[in-house]
């Protein structure tokens, strides 16, 4: 038998002969490696996950352009420029001001899909506009005017303020455009987006007569604040007549709101692992102190100090590697878990993570060893194998 | 030249003198057995003869090399290679089995060898039982295989300390018969034991009082078989 086969059946068969202290410590070493596999998972899918979260509350850029109006064309430029995962949705806005009941309303005109996508927050009482000849109201306005879902409304046209800049005095004008929409949808958003009415783009063309040109442009986009600094950049440098500012407001929260948490996880993570270590430290002392005899025989064998270290160190070292395999499976499971009930989508397990946690967990099993191993190695064969 | 000389050694605790200037002389392949009452210092000069403790002063030859002067890596290593220790609570290694229990003197020593252990196993009647665990042999037999780990390495000295303490009458015989026919082979032996029909196979004796040496014995009609002693 060669000296490192006596060696491996000397490390298993201790372990296996006190299974059930064994099993504490390796349970202790699984668990903390399965919190630090689950976290290290969490940390890493965190800003996926609450990024998505962080789109629910709006966009978080804005296209400004650099003339009067943002062209379609702008648009798309615009949109070639932001990688397609990372696009949540592109809102270009025209407002108008029109007369619903002969009075000035503002009205806002956009594709209503991707409408809902920068502005997943809005309640919609009803529908939302899908077709033409229909138009979703704000709760103030719907108030105002006593409009609910499904009665209908004219809405007027009239150019006044560019009659009256032009010619220096008031005049009635009779509105020339007016289309009857019936409401589908009470907006409320507890902003300045329930005084406003919402119509589709033809829609707006059709009333006005005017080629659709945007005002605004929203972005909802997915990513640190340096990436979306990055995507504006970009926008600005190859998108002519564009300037894409970000909304600090929300992007930096989301930043203080991820710094937090991350530093949340990586202190849970070094309390878990604390914890894995002093329970760890303590099973392998009381092991050693049920072995006193035995590592005294081994001396009066002749075995060196370095000897009984790379056994105790062996033994650790198995258990550290068992429980760091259990134990980054087990933490798949449980970052799955809190994926699946906080943020209700799914992670994908990182390869990478199995060999740092059963690593992780050897050198935490390591360190926790050193304190058991120095007392075995200061046991005296002359008082132990006395029964002193 | 003597292969075991101790020269004025003394071992104190504090006030006590486990051993006072004890001197003593053992040559190659004798078989002597140290006696006395509880507290007279035979096991304090066990551990320092098998180099397991140090001496308060004195100095000790083993082979010539004065092990009193050595640091606690030096005398592992005359531990390892010079000495054979048998114990009297056996102290088997419960999770190997006796063939294994052998070896383990041979992996600290050189390199783990089971055909030689099982020969050594042989040698004292077990190889039949060669992988049993400690649990699953009788005391005897614990005993025996303790004698095949103590002379596995081929040591100059093999140091019992009372090897038959824990055994009936046909096992102490057993274990007798093992030391007899180690002697023949030429091997050292000192026994440490507090009785005296294991003290009368030896060739010499030597008792112990008060850490110093009483009075020695040499045994006349050495034999190295046990005679026991029926009481009336």
């Amino acid at each position: 038998m060669k000296k490192r086969k006596m060696y491996i059946r000397m490390i298993t068969a201790s372990l296996l002969r006190r299974r059930s202290r064994m099993i504490i410590a390796l349970l202790a070493i699984s668990i903390g490696a399965m919190i630090l596999s689950g976290l290290v998972t969490i940390y890493y899918d965190v800003p996926r996950q609450m990024g998505a979260q962080f789109r629910s509350y709006g966009a978080n850029m804005i296209l400004v352009s650099e003339g009067d109006a943002i062209t379609q064309q702008q648009v798309d430029e615009t949109r070639q420029q932001i990688p397609a995962d990372k696009l949540v949705g592109i809102a270009a806005y025209r407002y108008q001001t029109v007369r619903i009941n002969d009075r000035p309303v503002m009205a806002a005109a956009a594709d209503m899909e991707q409408v809902r996508k920068t502005s997943p927050f809005w309640l919609v009482d009803g529908e939302w506009p899908a077709n033409e000849g229909e138009i979703m109201v704000g709760k103030n306005l719907a108030e105002i005017y006593n409009l609910k879902v499904g009665k209908r409304t004219t809405c007027t046209f009239a150019p006044e303020s560019e009659t009256e800049a032009e010619n220096g005095e008031t005049e009635e004008v009779v509105p020339d455009n007016w289309i009857d929409f019936t409401v589908t949808g009470i907006l409320d958003t507890g902003g300045k987006e329930e005084d406003y009415a919402y119509m589709l783009l033809s829609d707006m063309e059709k009333l006005t007569g005017i080629p659709t040109e945007y005002d605004v442009c929203e972005l909802s986009v997915s990513g640190s604040s340096q990436e979306l600094s990055a995507i504006a950049d970009r926008i600005a440098d190859n998108v002519e007549g564009i300037q894409a500012r970000l909304v600090k407001r929300v992007t930096e929260s989301e930043d203080t709101v991820l710094s937090k948490l991350q530093s949340l996880v990586l202190l849970v993570t070094v309390v878990v692992l604390a914890l894995t270590m002093i329970c760890v430290a303590t099973t392998m002392t009381a092991v050693v102190a049920e072995r006193r005899k035995e590592i005294g025989l081994r001396k009066a064998l002749g075995a060196s100090n370095g000897s009984i270290i790379a056994e105790f160190m062996g033994e650790g070292v198995v258990l550290g590697a068992f429980g760091g395999l259990l134990g980054s499976l087990l933490g798949f499971l449980f970052a799955q878990a809190v994926s699946r009930n906080v943020f209700n989508s799914s992670i994908t397990l990182m390869p990478w993570l199995v060999p740092v946690t059963i690593l992780a967990s050897v050198l935490v099993t390591g360190i926790a060893c050193l304190i058991p191993i120095r007392s075995a190695t200061q046991v005296d064969p002359a008082l132990v194998l006395k029964g002193e | 030249m003597s292969l075991l000389e101790l020269k004025n050694v003394s071992k104190i605790y504090g006030s006590l003198h486990a051993l006072d200037h004890v001197s003593l002389k053992v040559e190659k392949g004798e078989w002597l057995a140290i006696m006395g009452p509880s507290g007279s210092g035979k096991s304090t000069m066990m551990n320092i003869i098998g180099a397991l403790d140090k001496a308060t002063e004195g100095e000790i030859l083993l082979d010539g090399v004065d092990i009193a002067k050595k640091n606690a890596k030096a005398l592992t290593d005359i531990r390892r290679d010079k000495i054979g220790l048998i114990f009297q609570q056996f102290h088997l290694v419960s999770y190997l089995t006796a063939v294994e229990n052998v070896m383990l003197a041979q992996y600290y020593h050189s390199v783990p060898d089971e055909k030689e252990a099982l020969e050594a196993l042989d040698r004292v009647g077990l190889a039949d039982r060669a992988h049993h665990y400690p649990s699953q042999l009788s005391g005897g037999e614990q005993q025996r295989v303790c004698v095949a780990r103590a002379l596995i390495n081929y040591p100059e000295i093999i140091l019992a300390d009372e090897p038959t303490g824990n055994l009936d009458e046909a096992n102490e015989e057993i274990v007798v018969e093992l030391f007899r026919k180690l002697h023949m082979d030429g091997t050292t032996l000192v026994v440490v034991t507090h009785n005296p029909e294991v003290a009368e196979v030896a060739q010499r004796t030597i008792v112990l009082r008060n850490g110093r040496v009483d009075h020695e014995t040499i045994n006349e009609n050495f034999t190295g078989k046990i005679k026991h002693i029926t009481l009336q």
